[in-house]
């Protein structure tokens, strides 16, 4: 080994020199070719910032029910759009379009103040869906109006305009936060997200990826020649799990009415209806709602912007019986012997605890107690249970907790425990409270999809589901290959033994099928059905009260629920009804729940499709 | 003791090279920030340059009292200390723009990886000095310094920043090459590299990761994005011709046409703006800035301090020849910035730095060691 010298070094050093040289030299020749060879062609470009990118919008997926019956389309949308930079004198060129169209000169300038702040070269929307004959007018003075165009964009349709308006959703326009905090792939200022429904829980699968075009245009912006073009990928097709002739039908019942009603499939958690009503229009939403349309859909009292399906919390009242009843032969408080003797109150302490039925039900069973949904009954397994066990049986029924179904802003509810009291509200937990949750009133709230899914795990046996609104997608042309399927989440099972759920499902049927049941009125021939009644009081009113002020005022009568599924031996279909100050679950909400059950029937071809029965 | 001969010594011809680039820098990056709105969010980006410029070139002239010798024992625990940072970036640095680039400490932030550069090159200024021959060096010798590399390259490379993971890789089979490995070991690598990219292509790449290859070696695969800037790129630079449109003229650089256009894409504005004669006046400058630090690298009477130049100015060279390489569509679109004139604290103090070490080595040429 020798070590290095100062020659060996230099001599390095001067190939490194010559190497550099050479690649500056290659440097300096580009420039050259590109200033002075190509000089004259790229100043010319340069003169009117004449490449452009273009961009090209992806159609959204359209939306279709589980039998391919479409809902959600897209119509095309004449877009009237403006590029300021060729639009000079820009207040003249706005001018005479206000005064071709019709469109008021503050409405146009308020679009291109917004526009200008983020480049003068990009085209400004000013008008969405303007109307033939202004399309006609623009068309004809093209020569009049530099740097406005009109562009077709796809715009969306919705088929059945009211109709399951909550599942589906609408679209609004993205703010600039949004931009900013990348939460979407993809977009840009102008874009539209979905903003409610299924257009906003699915927004990744629908939203396509957007192509664009580079082109080069003269100096008054029109299109010399396309460049370079990248094609759109449009978004998929999504296939929802209900089915639109069901929903609809469901719909006509609930007319007039205040409430929710849903509809699960008990063998795999598909959501086959969901019913919130009063609805809204989504027509209405398209291009972005008039702010007086938006503040009669705000102050209605029957709230029709709310999903009351997932976002309504109600005391589940008697529906919760069946929470109490697992509870209590799961802990061994009673069982299928223990009889308790109704007189039609129970004392507990120094008060009276009443049962809805005055003279009282006589000696009961657990089953019969279900069957007459006997207040007595279960005011005594309550106090055998305490309130922390009903409470953990009732979370492990899905209750107090999010059913995670994939909409947004659903609630969860409410199962009170000691500790919750404590910290909500600094005292500690009476016992005659625990009376009144065992018979879901008091602090107990629920939503209409927590109890379906509820009641469907009971017909299918103590399988817990995760809800689920999406059957399947596609590919946009509709190909069959592409399509993929949504699988089933079983989220728990029912904290029951096979004998616990086996009496509570005898108790359930005979609220419909016997003669002491409830809910008897609502039988369907030539089908079993299980369920039960809910009453839910509004206010914990005094005893004076009671009777005389309800029948006037409308917001103080009670809530009626219904749940139920049928076939009672092999569930199809498991439904929740509530009925806003509807009284009484089995005059208001039951006979609710039996229509969609026989629809549901006939269709799936259980019953016989003519109309008839027992109603 | 401070010896007056340091003084005596002091470069002034680097120190004029480095003020008259930074000078043109400051003056395209001026005309970058305020193109189309005058006063706008950007202008305070030129303020802003300004003082990442003196604040480093007051810390570069404090530290001129070190003896560049004792960075050689140094150089070890400066590389563990950025390599720490680089991890620290993966697991707490500032997402932006779909990367881990950026950590913040207190008010400021930095880019790791841009210190790791200079690190780097310390450090294989430290090993090289030692084993260097003029007979070449063998395989075993090779290993350390591959090490050395490896963990940087990765872990840049997963931020992920590209154009910083392959200067480093440059960077290093710069030096090494310079130092000289024997031609056996040269051509053994060399072949086992050119194998590997095909077999790497078949066997390892997925169908995406081949598409964002071939879009990185063809920009006009992405019309809308790389291909786009680089067409841009290209009008500005070729529309300003043998003497320009201009300060402050330019269009091209105006508003949302070139969204670099004060970073990576800065040459363009000032190719715009001054044409053929200001670019060719970028590069003789530039050249005189890499013969200047080849000829400190020949001066050093020591190898550690020849090592260590030539490093620093191979690493200039890179950037530069990256940079606008990248401007002008010949190579890849890769994030490197111009040196010395792109916008960008980390990027000013990491060639600030390196330009002290410059002058340091200078200055203390006729020291014996």
């Amino acid at each position: 080994m020798k070590n290095p010298d100062r020659e060996w070094l230099k001599k390095r050093l001067m190939n490194v020199a010559i190497i550099i040289l050479a690649a500056f030299s290659l440097l300096l020749l580009r420039f050259v070719y590109l200033q002075i060879v190509e000089g004259d062609e790229y100043r010319r470009l340069s003169e009117n910032n004449c490449i452009r990118l273009q961009s090209v919008p992806a159609p959204r997926g359209m939306i279709y029910d589980r039998n391919g019956t479409l809902l959600v389309d897209n119509i095309p949308s004449f877009d009237l759009k403006i590029v300021l930079q060729d639009a000079e004198p820009v207040d003249e060129t706005i001018a005479k379009l206000a005064e071709f169209t019709g469109i008021t000169l503050e409405e146009l300038m308020e679009r291109v103040d917004a526009g200008k702040k983020v480049s003068i070269y990009k085209p400004i929307v000013l008008k969405k869906n303007i109307t033939r004959d202004q399309l006609a007018v623009v068309e004809a003075h093209s020569f009049d109006l530099p740097g406005v165009r009109v562009e077709i964009e796809p715009m969306r349709n919705y088929i059945y305009k009211k109709s399951a308006a909550h599942l589906i959703g609408y679209l609004g326009e993205i703010n600039s936060q949004e931009i900013e905090n990348n939460f979407y792939p993809d977009v840009r200022s102008g874009d539209l997200i979905g903003r409610y429904g299924s257009e906003r829980a699915f927004e990744h699968i629908l939203h396509g990826k957007r192509g664009g075009k580079q082109i080069e245009v003269d100096a008054s912006g029109r299109l010399v020649r396309v460049i370079n073009t990248v094609e759109p990928i449009p978004g998929k097709n999504v296939f929802l799990a209900i089915d639109a002739t069901l929903q609809q039908k469901t719909e006509s019942i609930m007319e007039g009415q205040t409430g929710a009603v849903v509809a699960i499939d008990p063998s795999n958690g598909d959501v086959l209806a969901m019913v919130s009503s009063p609805s809204f229009d989504l027509n209405d939403f398209i291009g972005g709602i008039s702010s007086e349309k938006w503040k009669a859909l705000m102050s209605d009292p029957g709230k029709p912007m709310s999903n009351k399906a997932i976002q309504g919390e109600y005391p589940p009242a008697s529906t919760y019986k069946i929470v109490t009843a697992i509870a209590a032969l799961e802990e061994e408080a009673v069982d299928i012997h223990t009889t308790y003797f109704c007189p039609g109150y129970h004392k507990y302490g120094n008060r009276t605890y009443h049962c809805w039925k005055k003279w009282g039900h006589g000696r009961v069973n657990i089953i019969s107690a279900l069957e007459k949904s006997c207040d007595v009954y279960f005011y005594r397994s309550g106090e055998a249970i305490g309130v922390d066990n009903l409470a953990k049986y009732a979370n492990g029924c899905g209750l107090g907790k999010l059913t995670h179904i994939e909409l947004a802003n659903e609630r969860s509810g409410l199962i009170p425990t000691a500790a919750w009291k404590k910290r909500r509200f600094g005292n500690s937990w009476q016992g005659g409270e625990t009376l009144s949750i065992a018979i879901g009133q008091g602090f107990n709230l629920a939503t209409p999809l927590q109890m379906a899914m509820f009641i469907a795990a009971i017909g299918n046996n103590g399988t817990i589901y995760r809800p689920k609104i999406l059957k399947f997608t596609q590919d946009y042309n509709g190909s069959l290959e592409s399509r993929l399927d949504i699988k089933s989440e079983i989220l728990g099972a029912i904290p029951a033994s096979k004998q616990t759920l086996k009496i509570v499902k005898e108790g359930l049927l005979n609220v419909v099928e016997s003669e002491g049941g409830t809910a008897k009125k609502i039988r369907i021939e030539g089908v079993d059905i299980a369920g039960k009644t809910g009453t839910a009081q509004v206010f914990s009113l005094k005893k004076s009260d009671r009777d005389s002020n309800r029948k006037f005022a409308r917001h103080l009568r009670d809530h009626a629920w219904f749940v139920c599924y049928a076939p009672a031996q092999n569930p199809v279909i498991a439904v929740s009804v509530i009925i806003e100050h509807g009284e009484h679950g089995s005059t208001a909400a039951a006979p609710v729940a039996s229509e969609v059950l026989r629809t549901w029937l006939q269709i799936k071809g259980i019953l016989p499709s003519v109309k008839g029965g027992t109603i | 003791m401070f010896d007056r001969r340091l003084i005596e010594n002091f470069d002034w011809g680097l120190m004029l090279i480095t003020f008259l680039i930074g000078m043109l820098g400051l003056s395209v990056l001026y005309s970058a920030v305020n193109a189309g709105e005058p006063g706008g969010p950007m202008h305070l980006l030129f303020q802003k340059q300004m003082i990442w410029i003196a604040g480093s070139f007051t810390i570069v002239l404090l530290s001129l009292a070190i003896p560049y010798k004792l960075f050689d024992r140094g150089s070890l625990v400066a590389y563990i200390i950025c390599v720490g940072l680089l991890v620290a970036v993966l697991l707490f640095g500032k997402y932006v723009a779909g990367s881990r680039r950026w950590l913040a400490l207190g008010p400021l932030t930095m880019q790791p990886s841009e210190l790791m550069k200079l690190s780097l090159i310390f450090v294989l200024a430290s090993v090289y000095s030692g084993i260097i021959s003029e007979s070449g060096l063998a395989f075993k010798y090779l290993i350390k310094p591959a090490l050395l590399l490896f963990f940087p390259f990765l872990l840049v490379l997963l931020q992920p920043d590209l154009g910083t993971a392959l200067l480093l890789l440059f960077i290093a089979t710069s030096m090494t090459l310079f130092v000289k490995v024997k031609k056996n070991v040269f051509f053994s690598c060399f072949i086992v590299a050119i194998s590997a990219v095909p077999l790497a292509w078949v066997f390892v790449l997925k169908e995406y990761q081949k598409g964002r290859v071939l879009t990185f070696l063809d920009p006009d695969r992405d019309p809308l994005g790389a291909g786009y800037h680089i067409i841009q790129s290209k009008i500005a630079i070729g529309s300003g011709m043998l003497s320009g449109k201009g300060f402050l003229k330019g269009t091209q650089n105006a508003l949302a046409f070139l969204p670099e256009h004060h970073t990576d894409f800065i040459l363009s504005v000032l190719a715009e703006e001054w044409g053929l004669i200001g670019c060719c006046v970028l590069l003789f400058l530039y050249f005189m800035l890499l013969l200047w630090g080849l000829n400190i690298a020949y001066c050093c009477r020591d190898m550690f301090g020849s090592i260590l130049a030539f490093g620093i100015t191979i690493m200039i060279f890179w950037q530069i020849f990256i940079n606008i390489g990248m401007v002008m569509g010949l190579v890849p679109v890769v994030g490197v910035p111009l040196p010395l004139i792109s916008y960008g604290g980390s990027s000013v103090v990491t060639n600030m730095i390196g330009i002290g070490v410059l002058l340091n080595i200078s200055m203390r040429r006729f020291v014996v060691v």
